[in-house]
């Protein structure tokens, strides 16, 4: 018992041979079919490659054309040639020019050896059918398709709008149920034959000869009646993109397919020199009665589908400016976080934070003059400036690329009420936003400066307005980041639970233990100055409820750096 | 902008009397052929790696305007077989750049092809173009349906002060400049004429920093399957009719777009700014680019540490600067 492989093939012949040699020197006889487009002297230089092998034959070459019965003709051409003149094969496993064996041939030959009745060719009914791109799949089988579907669109489309819409309906010949697969199978001797010996087979011949893409249909549906035992899957991995384009494999794909556990791939681009060497080579894995599994790949070709509609977040070029509102949903291409007051109330904020997480923790990017990146540098990743003038050009093209630039890096920045507000909206509506504040902390560096009070009265003012407004935006039902709102008396009252919180935002996964906390700055008096700005008439509502702590020996303590938790 | 349109093929019509056929070898061009259409002024260093450059990605022929030059780009242009030439010595500023002349040249030769219209010092790329040459990228843009495709202007310097490295006559300059900003681009929709505007890069950080908005814009549409009625608007950052400039794939994925290198920051640079400054032949606003032209007279350095060196279409596109259209 063995395997016949019946290849189509019509361009890059000399990978087609390669794939043919390959099986024919482990004893599994090929008939090839070559396209009659393919050059002349292309194809003397694979009959001559192949030469050696007493095992190869070659079937009469037709002229094929995409979706049109000539390629059913030349398969069952090849599939006649291949049972008259190899009595031994049971099974015959159609293959195309683009394809690879990725397991070894003799686990092939023992996998179909188990299963000597059964048919393996992926076959829906068309009700069933979900991947047809364009939606045709009854109406392939009642419609007449005169015109080319990749040549003259436009017609192909009236045409078949004017027969929709008189209601024409071919007549299906008796024994044919429609059914529809992926045109890469392998069939039992018997069912082969069965299908080839048919007494309608005329018949059903000149019926498929006028049916859209028959190659998908004409075995598909056949088999249903000549068949016992059918196992409705391709043993032939490929995939199909969202335009109904195969699916191209390159050199990158070798981990992913090795991974597949299938026995044979398509479509592999022709100048894949590693996957060739690789899978064609002697040290092919052994992976015998392993199951192929093409489920396992099926998550990377998900992903991929969905990038190539809904685009990579986070990026905006020429070619891809999103402008609908799929947008809004993510913005940026990657989390980040935002703090606002924590610079305030620690010395040594950034650095702690750089330490315990090992995220990138700038200043103020949005500082009014300019944006201060980590250690000062003065051009940031991707060559980003930090004049202030080229940030407020396009704030938010500046938040986006920084992201964009640092993929890997968690970013994190200080933010508040001196700084250029116009960022804030996006902040708020970004779901990669998680945004941390304290409101009122901006009194402390207040409380610590020499200025004037009048001035500093003013000053807190206008930040308090500020922040409100800021504030407000972050509360609002449209926010989409992720806020976490302390007032600084509830920050001050129990300062640790906040810490916590922000090491697990920037990695929820890990759990940090706070063993080392950032240093607090002197806040003795902090709460007289808070009940100065009231004396003189203004309201600190962001600071909240913050103890008058001037009284000796009352509060103090409670603020002062913590215990180990 | 219908009435945009027809007033600048007007205007086109009417400057056509400034140009002098100097070798007129159209009668070549066949009918799938791809055009280049190109102004130049004293271009004789980069020429010859111009002509190879596009000749490889398969350009068939190439029609120039030779806007007065001295050193003998006229007389090299002349002489290859693939080249018509045209020559004027009126205001490049006054015909738009040079863009009144190219618009009357293709109305004429250009009705029907595929044209890629750049500057002497723009190299245009795409992904996978050292396998792929233009004849199939335009068969592949023809199966999409598309008309145009879209490209960033990327622009390359090199390490050290632009003086210190001398690029050869028909040198592939991305040897000598090979640096690049990789971020840093800002994008912006313009719905008047439908299309992108991007800003930013190496000239925005160098010398816009006072004024970003004045900063020279890149994103631009080289490659359209020209229609006699079709216009370019200024230099080629946007066309008329409003859907060429369309270059955006459906939904949030990328069409395909490319990358046109721009190798303005040679050796020669520093003492063509200090020409081009007395002639004030560039942009609309001459006195804003003094301040420009004064940093370029300065023989400044371009590079940082965060730049990155140049390695081809993967790079750019793993970058996001260009686009497979896979997203």
């Amino acid at each position: 018992m063995s395997v016949g492989f019946i290849l189509l093939a019509h361009q890059n012949l000399d990978r087609a041979a390669q794939v043919s040699g390959y099986w024919a020197q482990n004893d599994l006889p090929v008939v090839l079919h070559i396209d009659a487009k393919a050059e002349q002297r292309e194809f003397d230089d694979l009959k001559a490659s192949l030469a050696k092998f007493s095992n190869v034959r070659y079937a009469p070459r037709r002229n094929c054309g995409w979706g049109e019965f000539s390629i059913v003709a030349a398969t069952l051409d090849a599939a006649r040639l291949m049972l008259d003149e190899f009595p031994e094969v049971n099974h015959v496993f159609l293959a195309s020019g683009s394809c690879l064996p990725l397991r070894p041939a003799a686990e092939l030959r023992d996998y179909l050896a188990e299963r000597p009745e059964t048919d393996f060719i992926e076959s829906v009914t068309t009700e069933e059918v979900t991947w047809t791109v364009g939606g045709l799949d009854l109406e392939r089988f009642t419609l007449h398709f005169p015109f080319s579907w990749k040549r003259h669109r436009r017609l192909f489309d009236r045409f078949v709008d004017l027969q929709r819409r008189v209601g024409y309906s071919r007549h299906i010949p008796e024994g044919v149920e429609p059914h529809l697969g992926s045109q890469w199978w392998c069939l039992t001797r018997k069912t082969l034959a069965a299908i080839l010996d048919d007494p309608q087979r005329q018949e059903y011949d000149r019926y498929f000869s006028r049916v859209w893409i028959p190659d998908e249909s004409y075995f598909q549906s056949l088999v249903r009646k000549h068949s016992t035992n059918i196992e409705s899957r391709s043993l032939t991995f490929s995939r199909f993109d969202n335009q109904g384009k195969p699916h191209v494999f390159y050199d990158d794909h070798l981990q992913l397919l090795q991974k597949s556990d299938c026995f044979v791939a398509r479509k592999i681009w022709p100048h894949a020199n590693l996957l060739y060497r690789r899978f064609l080579g002697n040290e092919m894995k052994a992976l015998a009665r392993i199951e192929p599994n093409p489920r396992k790949l099926d998550k990377v070709f998900v992903q991929a589908n969905l990038r190539r509609t809904r685009g990579r977040a986070g990026r905006r070029m020429q070619s891809r400016f999103p402008m609908h509102d799929l947008w809004a949903i993510q913005k940026t291409c990657a989390p980040y976080s935002v703090f606002e007051g924590f610079t305030d109330l620690f010395s040594n904020f950034q650095t702690w934070l750089e330490k315990r997480t090992g995220a990138r923790v700038h200043g103020h990017l949005f500082g009014k003059r300019g944006a201060e990146f980590v250690d000062g540098a003065e051009v940031y990743a991707g060559c980003l400036s930090s004049s202030a003038k080229l940030r407020d050009y396009n704030p938010r093209a500046f938040l986006e690329n920084l992201l964009w630039n640092t993929q890997g890096e968690y970013q994190c920045f200080q933010f508040g009420p001196a700084d250029r507000q116009a960022i804030g909206n996006f902040l708020a509506s970004d779901q990669n936003a998680r945004i941390h504040v304290i409101t009122g902390a901006w009194a402390v560096p207040l409380f610590h400066s020499n200025m004037e009070f009048g001035r500093i009265r003013r000053v807190a003012a206008r930040y308090q307005a500020i922040e409100a407004a800021h504030v407000e935006k972050l509360r609002s039902p449209h926010t989409r980041a992720q806020v976490k709102l302390w007032t600084l008396a509830e920050f001050v009252e129990n300062p640790m639970p906040v810490l916590q919180t922000v090491l697990n935002g920037i990695d929820p996964g890990a759990s940090r233990k706070l063993t080392e906390v950032p240093r607090l700055v002197d806040l003795q008096g902090f709460g007289r100055f808070v009940q100065k700005l009231k004396n003189e008439g203004m309201n600190p509502h962001s600071v909240g409820d913050f103890p008058l702590d001037d009284i000796p020996g009352a509060k103090t303590p409670r603020i002062k750096p913590y215990a180990i938790s | 902008m219908r009435w945009k349109r027809k007033r600048l093929l007007f205007r086109a019509l009417r400057k056509r009397r400034q140009l002098q056929v100097v070798h007129d070898r159209t009668r070549a061009i066949a009918r799938n052929d791809i055009l280049l259409f190109a102004t130049i002024r004293n271009e004789a260093e980069r020429l010859p790696y111009f002509l190879k450059h596009y000749r490889d990605l398969g350009v068939d022929h190439f029609l120039v305007v030779d806007n007065g030059s001295d050193d003998g780009s006229a007389e090299y242009l002349a002489a290859q077989d693939d080249v018509s030439l045209w020559q004027t010595s009126h205001s490049y500023r006054l015909a738009r750049f040079g863009m009144d002349w190219l618009t009357w040249l293709m109305i004429r030769h250009a009705h029907g092809h595929w044209t890629v219209t750049v500057d002497a010092d723009e190299l245009l790329i795409y992904p996978d173009w050292p396998r792929r040459d233009l004849h199939e990228l335009t068969v592949m843009l023809d199966h999409d349906r598309r008309r145009s495709m879209g490209a960033l202007m990327l622009e390359l310097y090199p390490k050290g002060p632009l003086s210190a490295q001398i690029c050869e006559r028909g040198q592939d300059p991305t040897e000598v400049l090979s640096w690049f900003d990789s971020g840093g681009y800002t994008t912006k929709y313009q719905p008047k004429l439908d299309n992108i505007l991007i800003r930013g890069g190496v000239r925005s950080r160098m010398f816009f920093a006072a004024d970003p908005s004045k900063a020279p814009t890149l994103s631009k549409t080289p490659l359209v399957k020209w229609n006699r009625r079709y216009v370019y608007v200024s230099s080629t950052h946007s066309v008329l009719p409003r859907h060429l400039n369309r270059v955006r794939g459906p939904q949030a994925s990328g069409a395909i777009s490319g990358v046109l290198l721009h190798t303005k920051f040679m050796h020669t640079v520093v003492e063509r700014a200090a020409i081009e400054k007395q002639r004030r032949e560039h942009f609309e606003n001459c006195d804003l680019y003094e301040g420009y032209y004064d940093g370029l007279i300065g023989d400044p350095v371009f590079w940082t540490p965060e730049s990155l060196r140049y390695e081809g279409w993967q790079q750019l596109a793993a970058l996001g600067l260009m686009s497979d259209g896979r997203g």
